[in-house]
């Protein structure tokens, strides 16, 4: 393809291009092209902008993963170290356990969550009284509104040690005390429950709509059969719904190695005690960058989950493909 | 229906498992608002009450004490309401804007940069040069830390929302722009006019998650502000929960000197003020999101 930009530029410039026919005919042909798509290009402009600006601009900047980066210095005159920073972080258990946190707890949200979600879009879709329905369906979906600031002083009501609803309920049963935000064993059940907590109202009310998609004659005929709504339930809700359920694990699974910041900073209050099983790759970059300001290391951590992410959402994308092209990324 | 079986049977395991499912669902329910429950029975709460009895189910002591600290207007509270007020409407105006002229050009057949251009904000979805390079642009090359700008600009487009924008307007009756191009109206009028009208569902429901977006905020200022004085809503809220004290700790709240801070039921009562106009709008306009969630599920 031609730069288009110059195109313009280049037949004024150098008339010696008009002298090749062919030449001038592709730039003509360029030129009415833009005629006529001025008004879609000054359309999509300011929103391509930005997308250059905030997505694009940074992405060179990946390169401070493999300079020892000194602020007085900046990015490009800042010394090349190689992988250094990549050993140091390998060097430690850091790397280790962020990864291993990143990808078990994950693992086990993306599996709490489908299963919790269905389980309750079958409930959901049950109800035949329209009042009730309206009233659990706001119910659970009300978490997916609320910021994780929000969340985190939520979850302190309820873990403090000193008055929080759980002690409180603890001394009310004669049980001792637990100091929450200092047992790191209790975290990834703490943070599973908050995860579904949070998501499953939107996951089973995305579930509910592809289920009252269901033609109700499938129904019918099987109530003819005398099959139990059980019956009904295994037979035809779950495998007409099965490929909504595959795409989504998928598309998750694709994001396997990216953890929700706000639930690991605001949720655990960013305790250290808790950081044996609670710190993840997000965690520790904005960590190293902000606290430690250790931007060498933090650049390395956050390039080693860009790379090892686009690898896995390009999988999970790739079979997404394989069974449903229409919804997959791209 | 029911001719094969004893119609009493039938009535009763049918009502029965009606009565099954609606009680677990009212425990799930229960269990979903009991967070929310505990925090509004603590905003209403004596301050003393509350430290030795704890947090429970209903108020301990019922005391206004908290709204009225609120109400008195400390001077961080009313500007982190203005700016998150300001953020969120300029944000979501601008985004509407900027996304849904995007969009529709790329659901244009005519328009040849059609695909580089869905390419350019695909990849974005795909690979990203993470937070450390995205710090030191934002701060280094544009210095827009502590800049009111920076809690809007780079929410602006978000590529998901484009792409339901775009389904959307490809989904609009292909004649009526095709005439409008035959009677000679421009391609701005046809997407002011006529294209714009027509797709308000898709604009609402959008503009209500960009409005979630920005109300719900705290990254940004997490990263780039550090003036108490352009301090969002949500980073407030961050910032009394590390130290309620926060609140007092300026010099023009001289007025409220002398009244002792009831410092964790106002935590409280922040949370509920900084989550109220999101419940009510999401309350309101249920169905908005609902469709919302549906279309961001479907993709077109």
């Amino acid at each position: 393809m031609i730069q288009l930009t110059n195109a313009p530029q280049k037949e004024k410039a150098n008339p010696a291009a008009r002298k090749v026919s062919d030449l001038s005919g592709r730039l003509s042909r360029v030129l009415r092209d833009l005629r006529k798509n001025s008004a879609f290009i000054f359309m999509s402009l300011p929103g391509i902008l930005l997308v250059l600006v905030f997505s694009y601009l940074p992405m060179p900047g990946i390169i401070i993963a493999f300079k020892n980066f000194k602020a007085n210095l900046g990015l490009w005159d800042s010394a090349w170290v190689g992988f250094k920073n990549f050993q140091f972080l390998f060097a430690t258990d850091i790397a280790w356990r962020i990864t291993i946190n990143t990808v078990f707890l994950n693992t086990i949200f993306i599996i709490t969550s489908i299963v919790g979600s269905l389980c309750l879009a079958l409930l959901l879709n049950e109800v035949r009284i329209k009042f009730l329905a309206r009233f659990y369906q706001s119910a659970v979906f009300f978490p997916y509104f609320i910021s994780w600031v929000i969340v985190g002083l939520f979850g302190y009501a309820l873990l403090n040690y000193d008055n929080g609803l759980l002690n409180m309920t603890l001394d009310k049963l004669g049980l001792d005390r637990i100091d929450w935000y200092k047992s790191p064993t209790l975290w990834p059940a703490i943070l599973t429950i908050t995860n579904l907590w949070k998501g499953a109202g939107y996951w089973s009310i995305v579930y509910l709509a592809a289920m009252m998609g269901i033609s109700p004659e499938y129904y019918e005929a099987a109530e003819l059969d005398g099959a139990s709504r059980w019956k009904q339930i295994i037979r035809i809700t779950l495998p007409l719904i099965t490929p909504l359920i595959i795409i989504n694990f998928l598309l998750s699974v694709g994001r396997i190695f990216f953890a929700d910041f706000g639930m690991f900073y605001y949720v655990t209050r960013d305790s250290k005690l808790l950081y044996p099983t609670t710190d993840v790759i997000d965690t520790y970059v904005f960590r190293a960058l902000r606290q430690l300001g250790d931007f060498g290391m933090a650049g390395a951590a956050g390039l080693y989950q860009s790379v090892v992410g686009f690898l896995t959402i390009m999988i999970a994308n790739w079979v997404v493909k394989r069974i449903d092209p229409e919804k997959s990324i791209f | 229906m029911t001719t094969y079986r004893s119609f009493s049977m039938y009535r009763f395991s049918k009502n029965l498992s009606q009565w099954i499912v609606n009680i677990t669902l009212m425990l799930v329910s229960f269990i979903f608002l009991l967070p929310l429950i505990v925090v509004i029975s603590a905003s209403l709460s004596d301050e003393k009450a509350l430290t030795t009895q704890g947090y429970s189910l209903l108020p301990q002591q019922f005391s206004l004490a908290a709204y009225e600290y609120i109400f008195m207007g400390p001077e961080r509270l009313v500007r982190a309401y203005s700016v998150t007020i300001f953020v969120t409407i300029t944000g979501t105006l601008l985004g509407l804007l900027i996304m849904s002229m995007l969009a529709y050009s790329l659901s244009r057949q005519e328009f040849k940069f059609r695909k580089p251009f869905s390419f350019i904000l695909i990849f974005t979805m795909l690979f990203s040069g993470g937070l450390v390079p995205t710090y030191l642009l934002i701060t280094q090359v544009l210095h827009l830390k502590d800049n009111i700008l920076v809690l809007i600009l780079p929410y602006l487009v978000i590529p998901w929302f484009v792409f339901i924008l775009r389904s959307f307007f490809a989904g609009l009756p292909q004649e009526l722009i095709e005439v409008a191009r035959v009677d000679g109206a421009s391609e701005w009028r046809i997407f002011f006019q006529l294209v714009l009208p027509l797709s308000t569902p898709a604009l609402a429901t959008v503009g209500l998650f960009l409005i979630l977006v920005y109300w719900n905020d705290w990254w940004l200022s997490l990263l780039y502000i550090n003036d108490p004085n352009l301090f969002p809503l949500q980073y407030l809220l961050y910032s009394i929960m590390r130290n309620a004290e926060f609140l007092t700790s300026n010099n023009s709240t001289s007025m409220l000197i002398g009244v002792e801070l009831p410092t964790q039921t106002l935590r409280m009562a922040m949370v509920v003020i900084a989550m109220g106009p999101i419940a009510i709008a999401f309350v309101a306009l249920q169905k908005y999101f609902i469709r919302g969630a549906l279309i961001g599920s479907l993709k077109g």
